[in-house]
């Protein structure tokens, strides 16, 4: 289940859930919401990021509220990963259950902006193809991986309560 | 090795003798509470998509708190569609304007110490001062609870943030919430389970307890704990609950925490959170001369009946300055009714503070009261993140609701102290 190779978005620490999905765009559609994403901390990304690409976080990836529109939003720009040293605990969750891989890297601060990745949710490897680099991640539990290879949540209980 | 009370509780809704910590399991959920914001009008449509039904509509609980009052038809449609969603399912806790849902919540007589319950919002942690395992999620998380019943939990650390010694007067627990951020960093718990021990803890009232839990969401904790003990069973006899046994939700002596952090609350000064982030903490002093436009009582945080008296005790005798205005959104028709009734809401008045609507307000941006561009508020609410409570460029200090009535008064920040007699 290797994933296929696409550019990293570096972003820095504490990235809260005000920043990916802006109080102001909640009472809309997911499509507005995305279309402002991060856009406090960088105007370009939801505009130039491509399906496949990567999002690499500080500490904290996500920390605030569990408005799960800061997951969904990532997930409509098409990001494939999210990889931090850290995530806020409901966003992890949130982005797991949206079918959005969050990869929990130590070495998640080696990466640059524009460096090609691929990541492996089986193994929790996160190789970069610019540096030569892989990381270790850590592995996701087995019915956390299910999830997210069944695309989420709901598809999971539609596959389980059929 | 004994438990800490995290472990007890997660391991009673798992099912176990015993769970540790980096342990992945299934818990059954004995409450699930959900707003407006992130309830029916995202979980139904997954509700359908699955042709399911809610587990068991009795242990539901639907607050409408976030978009009320409706400012326009976007707003007035999410509302309707709660309160359909509330009929059609039979939840007969909804809570329709009232009240904020953290508030609301234990005011209803729906929490009891030893339960595991989850929450549509991350101030969920707030539950956890009435010794239940309460945290926050997503709304495709709470469809998933809603579905099963069940949900999955990483056992988390816990850490215990012990406070001994008395409290200065004009210093109260959104001090000691502030201080820890700064302390600890925003999300410095990491997850962990906080729990707040030590012997200033038990003499405090259940809502400053409750706004001690409340801001384990600034600290990144997955909960913010407190034994229940005589105050707790108390308070839940007085709200028409049932309090059950308050005795078996204690860590154990020989519990493992994964840090231990003690505090003298002596020597606390009241504190100020500069823009935009809780962490950014600092005493009100070093902040002192900054000019307010908006001062905001508001929020599950912030304007509890224990909050609005702090909040009348500077404001009592004196009025707003010139070029500021002073909201306050009381965070429950409970709390209103008893600030009407022991005369606080007419010291709130009487300085001409403007009352608006139970709920959350201005707090997270939605209801009426937001900034507009490069305006200065300070603030009794949890979080100050950048465009929060209104236009990008304004800028929010986080501070207690003696310090934002201070600020009222003088027209910028201030040690509240100076407003308080000494006692
Ligand atoms: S008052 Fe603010 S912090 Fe509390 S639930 Fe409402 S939006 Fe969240």
């Amino acid at each position: 289940m290797t994933g296929s190779e696409g550019a990293a978005w570096v972003f820095g620490d504490n990235i809260d859930t005000d920043q990916l999905a802006p109080g102001g765009t909640l009472k809309g559609g997911v499509e507005e919401g995305a279309s402002q994403c991060l856009r406090a901390v960088n105007p370009d990304f939801a505009g130039q990021v491509r399906k496949g690409d990567f999002v690499v976080g500080g500490r904290n990836f996500g920390i605030g509220s569990s408005r799960e529109q800061a997951a969904q939003a990532l997930c409509h720009l098409g990001v494939a990963a999210v990889i931090a040293p850290s995530f806020g605990g409901i966003f992890y969750r949130n982005a797991l259950n949206f079918g959005l891989l969050a990869l929990v890297c130590a070495e998640a601060g080696k990466i640059s902006q524009g460096d090609r990745l691929t990541a492996d949710p089986e193994t929790g490897e996160v190789r970069n193809l610019s540096r030569g680099e892989v990381y270790d991640c850590e592995p996701l539990p087995a019915h956390l991986l299910e999830i997210v290879s069944a695309g989420g949540l709901v598809p999971y209980l539609e596959r389980k309560l059929r | 090795m004994g438990l800490t009370l995290a472990e007890k509780l997660i391991a009673r809704a798992a099912g176990r003798d015993e769970v540790r910590p980096g342990e992945t399991v299934t818990v059954r959920v004995d409450l699930a509470m959900m707003h407006d914001s992130s309830g029916p009008r995202r979980i139904a449509p997954i509700l359908e998509r699955l042709g399911a039904k809610v587990w068991d509509p009795e242990r539901i609980v639907l607050v409408s708190d976030h978009w009320v009052p409706a400012v326009d038809a976007q707003s007035a449609e999410i509302l309707a569609i709660t309160r359909r969603w509330a009929r059609e399912n039979n939840i007969e806790a909804f809570y329709d304007m009232v009240g904020i849902c953290h508030v609301v919540l234990p005011q209803g007589g729906h929490l009891r110490p030893g339960m595991f319950a989850v929450g549509g919002d991350s101030h969920s942690t707030t539950g956890g001062a009435f010794g239940c395992y309460m945290f926050g999620v997503g709304s495709t998380d709470m469809a998933g609870v809603l579905v099963t019943g069940e949900t999955w939990l990483k056992v988390p650390e816990s850490i215990a943030l012990d406070w001994s010694g008395k409290l200065q007067r004009g210093v109260c627990a959104k001090d000691i919430n502030l201080a820890l951020c700064a302390h600890l960093g925003l999300g410095g718990a990491e997850y962990a389970a906080v729990e707040f021990t030590g012997s200033l803890i038990a003499e405090l009232g259940m809502e400053e307890r409750m706004t001690l839990s409340n801001m384990a969401a600034e600290l990144g904790a997955q909960a913010g704990l407190i034994a229940p003990d005589e105050t707790t069973t108390e308070w839940l006899e007085a709200a028409g609950g049932n309090p059950g046994e308050a005795a078996p939700w204690r860590s154990d002596k020989d519990a493992e925490y994964s840090a231990t952090h003690e505090f003298d609350a002596g020597s606390l000064e009241p504190q100020v959170a500069a823009p935009h982030s809780p962490a950014n903490a600092a005493p009100a002093s070093s902040y002192k001369g900054v000019a307010i436009d908006q001062a905001y009582i508001g929020a599950c945080t912030g304007a509890k009946l224990a909050d609005l008296h702090m909040a009348a005790q500077v404001l009592d005798g004196r009025q707003v300055a010139r070029g500021t205005r002073l909201l306050v959104a009381p965070a429950s028709r409970r709390d209103m009714m008893q600030a009407d009734t022991d005369g606080t809401l007419a010291k709130l008045m009487g300085a001409g503070a403007i009352m608006m609507p139970i709920g959350c307000g201005a707090c997270a941006g939605f209801g009426g009261g937001v900034l507009a561009e490069d305006e200065v508020c300070i603030s009794s609410t949890s979080r100050n993140f950048q465009g929060r409570m209104g236009a990008q460029s304004s800028k929010v200090y986080l501070a207690s609701p003696y310090a934002v009535a201070a600020a009222a008064v003088a027209g910028e920040i201030r040690d509240p102290r100076e407003f308080l007699a000494k006692g």
